[in-house]
């Protein structure tokens, strides 16, 4: 049996480690977590993102006391009680939107934060794969989300977007209509994306979370050279007091501080917008309630999604959705594709510099594509953006397989 | 000592899958169309008072059921791909009473959206991805892999029935025109 100290009081500090190892834990988890010292505030955005999920769960709890889940008084549930009635109600729905908005913002910095430092190979593979798995899970959420007040575009959204699962010419019609639980998007349909918006995604997401900074503990960040040393040395110089030397930095309270910092500002640039700028997540086309018999002229989807549904806008049918799905698995081969044991920013890296701002002008590019009608010189620059993209990456393993050592690097 | 414990750890996979699989079915099944949705797919239309050439939009198990009562000369003002043939030849029409009619179902074959009619050019444009189809339902254009749906149809008098297979559709269906 474990040394319980009998005469330590109830809930003291002796009581509760012999209990719960609470100060081991802490040094596990916070006080002896070390971080490199030589980042930027790109190293924020897993702090600011954490955040954000954190006022959509928070902001959610409080939509979720007056929606209701049904075709007919959905709309009016969000429009006219959360919106107009329920005392701050407006705050909520306007925090939800816009965080859902701002998050996505969000994970691409941080994704292309990765991509630019090579922060996803050489013991770092887990955390590129298991991040790639929130991106799927965020877009899993945003989508359901986006289902609930039951507009125009929500209806439509839901009808072009599960008419994806016929997969093109193999017709799986009864797999669209199973997905749906009706030959349209009805009652079944909302209920069930109801019940994945609030509870099943949000569990998925937050387990996902939390796989996430596991993965990160043993490989550590990665700092902005590239450069591996020695966590272990590294930490005994600043426990030793040699605090100038040492080239890391304790996560709490050190690396937090520096956090919260940019929370700081984050929230400042975050609450501008749900004040002031929040219609730029409010689509106007939603303030019309859905309706089965009348398309709205031009559908798209949230900012977010527009890179990929341009891919799948210039192709035919079959094509669209080959293209559309190589599109959304790519991004977790990364790891895999990237030939190079080179891990450096990019603008040392010859063609990988090249290959890196191609693939985030040409996503800028598809999003801009996506959004505006699909006529004339728009088709002609989508279909050579899309075809940019799948070259891109197609050209990845080649380009790196060739790339020379960066110096420092064995 | 280690085999029973094998034999014991393979009982109790096989008696958990067991379970998994029996609530994989329930799950599934859960998710289904249910009986009601399922049994409320009939839709009557009366064809005798339509004008030549004008769109009709009815509804038939939640989807938009477009009907144009085609007009003797309809060929598509422009056509992309050279196909340029009167609408009126077409065999997928449907004749009740003497005139001849497009009745499908409104969705894009591509992802669903409903297409919009331009009656002077005789043509159909998908406003979600440039899609287009002549006034009977066949592709002009791509992205849509083949042409508009025509429902299951009973013709009774100048009435079409939605939802019921009736001799003139079992003949489209041996024609090949509908799948």
């Amino acid at each position: 049996m474990a040394h319980f100290d009998l005469n330590a009081r109830p809930f003291s500090h002796q009581w509760l480690n012999d209990r719960l190892a609470v100060d081991t834990l802490k040094r596990v988890l916070s006080t002896e977590y070390w971080i490199p010292k030589n980042i930027n505030f790109l190293w924020a955005m897993g702090m600011v993102l954490a955040a954000t999920f954190g006022v959509l769960l928070i902001s959610g709890i409080f939509l979720l006391m007056y929606y209701i889940p049904d075709t007919k008084l959905a709309f009016d549930s969000v429009n006219h009680t959360i919106m107009g009635e329920v005392g701050y109600g407006w705050l909520w729905r306007h925090m939800h939107g816009v965080a859902a908005s701002v998050v996505f913002l969000i994970i691409y910095i941080h994704m292309f934060t990765g991509i630019y430092y090579g922060s996803y190979k050489r013991g770092r593979e887990l955390i590129w794969l298991s991040g790639m798995l929130l991106f799927v899970s965020f877009s899993a959420e945003a989508f359901s989300g986006y289902m609930l007040p039951w507009g125009q575009m929500s209806y439509w959204a839901g009808m072009v977007i599960t008419n994806l699962f016929s997969l093109g010419s193999l017709d799986l019609n009864g797999l669209v209509e199973w997905i749906r639980g009706d030959y349209v998007p009805g009652q079944a349909f909302l209920g069930r994306f109801f019940m994945l918006h609030v509870l099943l995604m949000p569990l998925i997401i937050m387990a996902l979370i939390v796989l996430h900074f596991g993965t990160l503990r043993l490989p550590h960040v990665n700092n902005k050279d590239g450069e591996e040393f020695d966590f272990e040395a590294e930490a005994e110089k600043w426990k030793a007091g040699k605090r100038k030397e040492s080239k890391v930095i304790p996560f709490n309270p050190v690396f937090l501080s520096k956090d919260t910092f940019v929370l700081g500002i984050y929230f400042i640039f975050y609450f501008y917008l749900v004040f002031y700028h929040f219609e730029f997540a409010m689509d106007p086309v939603n303030f019309d309630p859905a309706n089965g018999l009348k398309t709205p002229p031009h559908i798209y989807p949230e900012w977010y999604f527009l890179w990929s549904y341009e891919i799948l806008r210039p192709f035919s049918k079959n094509a669209g959705l080959i293209a559309f799905g190589f599109a959304q698995v790519i991004f977790f081969l990364l790891p895999f594709l990237d030939r190079s044991p080179n891990v450096a920013p990019a603008n040392r890296r010859g063609l990988f510099s090249i290959w890196f701002w191609l693939l985030l002008i040409d996503m800028i590019v598809l999003s801009v594509m996506g959004k505006v009608p699909p006529m004339g010189i728009y088709t002609t620059i989508g279909t050579v953006a899309a075809w940019t993209f799948i070259i891109l990456w197609i050209a990845l393993p080649f380009i790196t397989k060739a790339e020379k050592t960066v110096r420092g690097h064995k | 000592m280690s085999d029973r414990r094998d034999f014991f750890g393979k009982m109790l996979g096989a008696y958990a899958g067991l379970g998994a699989l029996g609530a994989l079915y329930a799950a599934k099944r859960t998710w289904d169309p249910l009986p009601s949705v399922k049994a409320g797919g009939f839709t009557t239309l009366d064809l005798s008072n339509m004008q030549e050439n004008k769109l009709y939009v009815e509804k038939w198990r939640g989807k938009p059921i477009l009907i144009i009562k085609v007009a003797k000369n309809s060929k598509p003002a422009t056509a992309p791909n050279g196909n340029d043939k009167n609408a009126y030849d077409d065999k997928r029409l449907i004749t009740v009473g003497g005139h001849k009619y497009m009745i499908v179902v409104g969705l894009c074959t591509h992802l669903g959206c409903i297409p919009d009619y331009f009656p002077e050019k005789n043509k159909f444009i998908c406003p979600c991805h440039g899609g287009q189809f002549n006034a009977a339902g066949e592709v002009l254009k791509a992205p849509p892999p083949s042409p508009l749906v025509i429902p299951p149809f009973k013709i009774t008098g100048t009435k079409v029935v939605l939802g019921e297979v009736g001799s003139e559709y079992k003949k489209l269906k041996e024609a090949g025109v509908v799948a």
